[in-house]
């Protein structure tokens, strides 16, 4: 710390006297005995009340009201019922309640899998197998005496010990559990986060920041190698809208918002941000930052880097930010580009500004059935080559098509069904579509109505040009439905010896056929040469269309009887298909982030140098390694 | 024809060969085990057999009877297998009248047989072939960048590239297909006591095709491979290949187009420098491998070998097969080595005169015509050996990084890179041996071997004797032969001669090769009929060459080495091989391998011992290391000729291309005065390779001036490289020590 160069020096004075301001509040408050509460709630009254109209779905102990181990809401999950039907409980979504007759069929079908043959999970957390806390003491008592709340039982801390791929969440069905976090840390403020990374400075401790929880690349994972207490800084009670600028289209929004909320929050004053990743439910506005995030509706309104008007993180070194909000600057390389995609290794992202929009008067799903993946892949370049992409596009291959289908819900009327029938035979046989190799694409329309029309005039008209048709926007609708209920599914079909995981990708557009292709027989290749001994389920969907590419999304599940080493086989063959993916020209990530699932990779990817500078950032911002998550480097 | 096929496919699966090989202890170190040659052995079941059987089916002893091979089950003594022995089985009953009725009942029974001819047909692309090609970015990248060169418009290019592919294009047509398949059966039978196939192999095939697109490597040794290729694959029902030919058969009148018709494309011998001409080819095969449209087939080898001796493999087309993989447009290409063996092969003489500079005759039809003689000779069997489908993505698992293709357009032809380069020359050295390795060899080959060391002609009795030892020795080493089961030797090697009288005589206990009519020839007549009969003789010893080759070379250095001394033997050793390295298959790099495994193999036989510093031959080992060299003296001889030749004769400032007549007579002259023996000096292909081995080894440079390409002899290192394998220095510079 002496060899700290003179502007830093200022830094540091203006944190030490920040600090020693908050120590005077501390100290008054313990003389004055009510007041500063009041005053604290004071300043933040309009934010509270916000909070109080929308109660914040996330609570300190979440898994108060969510699974341990597994996705999502306790309250809803997909169980086969005793007449052999899935069915999928609660009352949060659409499907909530409803019977799908159709997947038992299909999901004994894809996997080979049994009904009979099931694979519980461990019931309950057992808090003795959970190693015990090893925590700082000096650290603990300093961050007692801030009171900032904090916690070191088992279940907080087993909750934060890991994201969902396919091993962690393996691990915790079966009661396994490696190395957790010693503690989990709440700060309320940016304040509170600036008092925790100064002590964690320090005491020397690690700092793990915790957002939504639902990273995919092992990101939260502690590193066994860290003899450190680690810490977990759970980011969810920063969850207030501060204030919403109308004149500019903005709001300053603190980062451990998750996205339900958010955007909850916003339209009741009449605004939306528009990024919709497939995980809002649960996922923050930090870790959206943190991991480069993109939404569903990216084509109207940007992924986050194009959302993000202003970025505030504290790290170790002291809070960056930059010092206004033009909408473009010459400055040198961005330093948000620092803070988009740090997965957490720099700092804690505690405050954002950004883009909002009124929201859309009229909103329609649509879909259209092609007669194969090839000439939907040409479709939505097209599409994308005219820029009238709608708010959303996706292609589902057919395998995806029939997995979708088998979620559709019982039809109450003989009349539904008569036309599901009519429709059928018109596609397959009137117009000659063979129905193992008909792919559809799902859209998704936003905007004016008269608008939204003529738009969806002229995306049909593109995709009649491919031997497209319009089929209906039920279809459309089950299609984004699916993304949202494919990590439920995940749990029913680990009740029955399925494992899977999905992953993306970006490529450019002459490769994206050759890497679907490519990649989906890698992976069904590399299963049977593991052992595997039903085929996989081995499918892809173009879910995100570019100027010069497209992002590509992988559903990947097999059925592991008989596998001595079924997570480590898992591994392998996701392994082999990333592999595939770099050398068919795919990148590492999309929008997933690379965490420590993919890191191996990153210098291939980035090149010495590039892996060099982004080690040098470290290094100055975070000398001491304080926030020891060891992703992506 | 459908029928006919039909029946031939019931009736293998009544075939089971069971060919006994003896149990002799095969080195690790090659890939063969006795097992799994016997495997190989009993995997080959016969494709064209006599044609005897009026009936679709046929019962065991019918089938015995015209199957020596069998013969064992069959009761001794049999007055029916005493008469078959030895003559050519289909004669029992006319074959007209076999094909007659098969195709009379082929008629009735296609409609019968759905389908059955699906698989001839290539797949349905969206667009004609050639209209692919010819709209493929690839070309209209090429087209442009021609036309900036060339200055000329892109539609005339355009149309240059268009004329391309009209010259080039295969125009499949199924009653061509079926005219050449009955045409074909027709000839096979009169030509060859059979055709054995291994149907594995053919299942394996059948298997990869669904699969991926797959590429088919046959040898070449004769006109007929393709033609063998695609009726075997007609037979049993296989989607035909599409063919890479030569631009000469095109010569042909009417059998160009019928060739063209039956999925042959016909590429130019030389188009280095032509960039168009080069797209437009790549982009077709290109074509056809990514949309799996039909098998392709090409030679690794570029054309047939003359000397029967497989060739150094050719790239071009390899690079062009494995580029779409590299480049992720397809999942993986499967390559499968296929090996034809002749036991007697039809151009042998006229092999051996185009060695010796008579010149290749004109592919043309009146030509075929006439070689119509030929069906009126025996050319005993024919073995085709499906190899084990090769997964290029499995090749290059860890040596090609394909990702260095993600960051220019896939359309703009580049230069691969030198690690694709290796890559595709260690595969195609590879496949080549691998070729050699399922080459099935007969008692001839190893009779010819021993001829071929006893050019005065030998004791009947000692040829049978000697012949009993190669074979234990050949076995020893892995090689695949196919050997009458139970014959007595004598018995074998009087079969074998019979079937070559053209090329050996066997007159009062003697057996040697046949010189031709000598009383009216001029001394150079005389010679040059003479060396016809070794260099035919020659090119069956060729054929077990890449069984004895890496141990032979050991022998060899072992003779030449200063001492005996482990790295002495290993430098000449090293020497040798680069020497040879256009002679033979030896992977370039392959060193130690090649090494090790000559000394593991000499080892084995106990023919040498390895101690820690030196390599020790044994008593009993000198018989087999004399063998073993005088295999390789010819070759030590020819290469002798040629560097004298230079030290002695060659005129400053030769042009290339008067090399090979002005070697020739060098030889001539030799051989006529100094009584020399090394007839093989007179070849050609030796000549070359030597050219190049010279050329490799800094003894001569080549002086480009004006259009002409002249040698330039640096005499010293001639007169050093031909002491060196004469024997008479020691190898000059010491090797790196390696062990």
């Amino acid at each position: 710390m002496a060899s700290n160069c003179n502007s830093s020096e200022s830094e540091r004075q203006r944190i030490a006297q920040q600090r020693l301001k908050i120590i005077a509040g501390h100290l008054q408050k313990e003389e004055d005995g009510e007041l500063p509460r009041i005053f604290a709630n004071d300043c933040k009254a309009e934010a509270t009340d916000r909070r109080s109209s929308s109660a914040s779905t996330m609570p300190k102990r979440r898994q108060e009201i969510m699974k341990w181990n597994g996705w999502g809401y306790s309250d809803s999950r997909f169980l086969f019922n005793k007449k052999g039907q899935a069915e999928f409980t609660g009352k949060r979504y659409r499907l909530s309640g409803m019977i799908m007759p159709s997947l038992k069929d299909w999901f004994e079908g894809t996997f080979g899998a049994n009904l009979q043959h099931k694979t519980p999970a461990v019931p309950s957390l057992n808090s003795s197998d959970v190693q015990p806390p090893s925590l700082n003491e000096a650290f603990v008592q300093d961050l007692k005496a801030s009171s900032i709340p904090c916690s070191n039982e088992a279940e907080d801390r087993v909750f934060r010990a890991h994201g969902h791929c396919l091993h962690e969440i393996f691990a915790l069905r079966e009661g396994r559990f490696g190395r957790v976090p010693d503690m989990v840390v709440w700060p309320n403020s940016h304040d509170d986060v600036v008092k925790i990374v100064e002590l964690a400075s320090k005491h020397n401790v690690c700092l793990i920041p915790y957002g939504g929880g639902t990273s995919v690349s092992s990101a939260l994972e502690c590193p066994p190698e860290e003899v450190r207490s680690i810490v977990s800084l759970d980011t969810s009670q920063m969850n207030r809208i501060l204030w919403i600028d109308e004149k500019n289209l903005t709001a300053h929004v603190e980062a451990g918002i998750i996205g339900q909320d958010l955007e909850r929050a916003l339209n009741e004053s009449g605004y939306c941000t528009g990024h919709e990743p497939d995980s809002m439910e649960f996922s923050s506005l930090g870790g959206w930052v943190a991991t480069r995030a993109s939404g569903m509706k990216k084509n109207i309104y940007g992924n986050i880097e194009d959302l993000v008007i202003h970025l505030k993180m504290v790290t170790p070194r002291g809070v960056i930010e930059k010092s206004c909000q033009g909408p473009r600057m010459s400055t040198g390389p961005d330093i948000h580009h620092f803070i988009l995609g740090s997965e957490g290794t720099l700092g804690v992202v505690t405050e954002v500004t950004m883009k909002i929009r009124p929201i859309p008067e009229y909103q329609k799903y649509g879909s259209v059935v092609f007669p194969n993946f090839e000439q939907g892949v040409a479709c939505l370049r097209e599409v994308a080559k005219q820029r009238c992409a709608p708010a959303s596009i996706r292609l589902m291959d057919n395998a995806q098509f029939q997995f979708g289908h088998a979620l559709k819900p019982q039809v109450s009327s003989i009349f539904t069904s008569f036309l599901d029938g009519l429709k059928k035979f018109y596609i397959t046989k009137f117009k000659g579509f063979d129905p193992h190799c008909l792919c559809v694409a799902t859209l998704l329309f936003e905007g004016d109505r008269e608008r939204v029309l003529q738009h969806e005039k002229r995306v049909y008209d593109i995709a009649a040009k491919f031997g497209g048709l319009a089929a209906g926007e039920d279809n459309g609708q089950r299609g984004y439905m699916l993304t949202f209920v494919i990590a439920y599914l995940r749990d029913l079909g680990m009740d029955y010896y399925v494992m899977g995981e999905s992953f993306e990708t970006s490529v450019p557009w002459d490769r994206v056929l050759d890497l679907c292709r490519n990649v989906k027989e890698r992976i069904v290749r590399e299963c049977k040469e593991k052992g595997v001994q039903f085929s996989p389920l081995s499918t892809c969907r173009v879910t995100q269309t570019y100027d010069a590419g497209a992002c590509v999304y992988f559903y990947f599940a097999f059925n592991y009887r008989g596998l001595a080493d079924p997570v480590h086989v898992y591994e392998q063959v996701e392994h082999a298909a990333r592999e595939e993916i770099l050398a068919n020209g795919g990148s590492l990530s999309h929008h997933h982030g690379v965490g420590k699932l993919r890191k191996q990779w990153m210098k291939e990817s980035i090149s010495n140098v590039g892996l060099g500078m982004l080690k040098s950032v470290k290094d100055f911002v975070d000398p001491d390694n304080i926030f020891g998550n060891r992703n992506l480097l | 024809m459908a029928a006919f096929a039909e029946a031939t496919r019931i009736f293998f699966r009544i075939i089971q060969t069971t060919h006994h090989l003896q149990n002799t202890a095969v080195p690790g170190g090659r890939t063969t085990s006795p097992a799994s040659l016997q495997k190989k052995m009993q995997e080959l079941a016969t494709l064209v057999t006599p044609a005897s059987q009026t009936d679709n089916t046929m019962d065991q002893d019918q089938y015995q009877r015209e199957w020596p091979a069998l013969r064992q089950t069959y009761p001794p003594g049999s007055p029916a297998l005493t008469r078959n022995a030895e003559r050519k089985h289909y004669t029992t009953r006319g074959t007209g009248q076999a094909v007659g009725s098969q195709d009379t009942t082929g008629s009735g029974n296609r409609t019968h047989v759905p389908g059955f001819h699906s698989a001839v047909r290539f797949r349905q692309l969206p667009r004609p072939l050639k209209t692919i090609v010819l709209q493929s970015e690839q070309l209209r990248y090429v087209i442009n960048q021609v036309s900036k060169e060339s200055g000329e418009a892109t539609d005339i290019v355009q149309e240059e590239a268009v004329a391309i592919v009209e010259e080039m294009a295969h125009r499949l047509q199924l009653s061509t297909i079926r005219f050449f398949a009955f045409a074909l059966s027709k000839a096979f039978k009169t030509l060859f006591r059979s055709v054995h196939v291994n149907e594995e192999g053919i299942q394996r095939l059948q298997q990869a095709i669904q699969e991926h697109p797959v590429v088919l490597l046959p040898s070449h040794r004769s006109y007929i491979d393709f033609l063998m290729m695609s009726y075997i694959l007609y037979t049993y029902d296989l989607s035909l290949p599409v063919i890479a030919a030569g631009m000469d058969f095109l010569g042909m009148k009417f059998v160009g187009e019928m060739l063209r018709m039956s999925g042959a494309f016909f590429i130019r011998r030389s188009f280095g420098g032509d960039k168009l001409y080069w797209a437009v080819f790549s982009e077709y095969v290109k074509t056809m491998l990514r949309n799996g449209y039909a098998p392709i087939e090409f030679f690794l080898e570029g054309t047939r070998s003359r000397t029967c001796k497989s060739l150094t493999p050719k790239l071009g087309l390899l690079n062009i097969v494995m580029d779409p993989f590299f480049k992720g447009e397809v999942f993986d290409v499967s390559l499968v080595p296929i090996s034809i063996s002749y036991e007697r092969v039809l151009e042998e003489t006229l092999y051996a005169r185009e060695l010796l500079g008579v010149p290749k005759p004109k592919e043309s039809t009146s030509g075929l015509l006439k070689a119509r003689r030929i069906l009126s000779e025996d050319y005993g069997s024919i073995h085709v050996y499906f190899g084990q489908p090769t997964s290029v993505r499995s090749l290059a698992q860890g040596k090609i990084n394909r990702s260095h293709y993600n960051l220019i357009p896939r359309f703009i032809p580049r230069k691969c890179s030198e690690d694709t380069q290796s890559f595709v020359n260690d595969t195609a050295y590879s496949l080549v041996r691998r070729q050699e390795e399922n080459m099935v060899l007969r008692p001839w080959v190893l009779i010819a071997t021993i001829l071929m060391q006893n050019l005065d002609g030998m004791d009947s009795e000692l040829l049978a004797e000697q012949t009993t030892w190669l074979r234990g020795l050949a076995m020893a080493f892995g090689a695949f032969l196919d050997w009458p089961d139970q014959a007595p030797i004598a018995k074998v090697v009087s079969s074998s001669l019979a079937l070559h009288h053209g090329l050996v005589c066997s007159s009062g206990g003697r057996v040697r090769l046949e010189e031709g009519p000598q009383e009216t020839a001029s001394p150079e007549e005389a010679l040059f009929n003479r060396a016809v009969g070794v260099l035919s003789c020659a090119s069956y010893r060729n054929q077990i060459l890449h069984i004895f080759l890496r141990p032979a070379l050991v022998a060899v250095a072992l003779e030449t080495a200063a001492t005996s001394r482990n790295d002495d033997v290993y430098g000449s050793f090293v020497y040798l091989r680069n020497v040879f390295s256009n002679e033979f298959i030896l992977c370039p790099g392959a060193d130690v391998q090649d090494f090790e495994e000559g000394c593991y193999l000499l080892m084995k036989c106990g023919a040498v011992q390895m101690l820690t510093q030196d390599i020790v031959v044994t008593e009993r080992g000198q018989s087999i290391l004399s063998f073993l060299s005088g295999m390789l003296e010819p070759f030590l001889q020819g290469y002798q000729v040629v560097c004298r030749y230079f030290c002695e004769e060659a005129s400053e400032g030769l042009m290339e291309k008067e090399y090979v007549p002005a070697v020739r007579s060098f030889a001539v002259k030799r051989i006529l005065s100094d009584g020399l023996k090394c007839y093989e000096a007179l070849s050609s292909d030796l000549q070359k390779n030597a050219l190049a081995a010279l050329l490799r080894l800094n003894a001569l440079r080549k002086v480009k001036a004006a259009d002409q390409v002249s040698l330039k002899v640096n005499k010293m290192a001639a007169k050093a490289v031909e002491d060196t394998l004469g024997g008479k220095v020691p190898v000059q510079k010491p090797v790196l020590a390696r062990l």
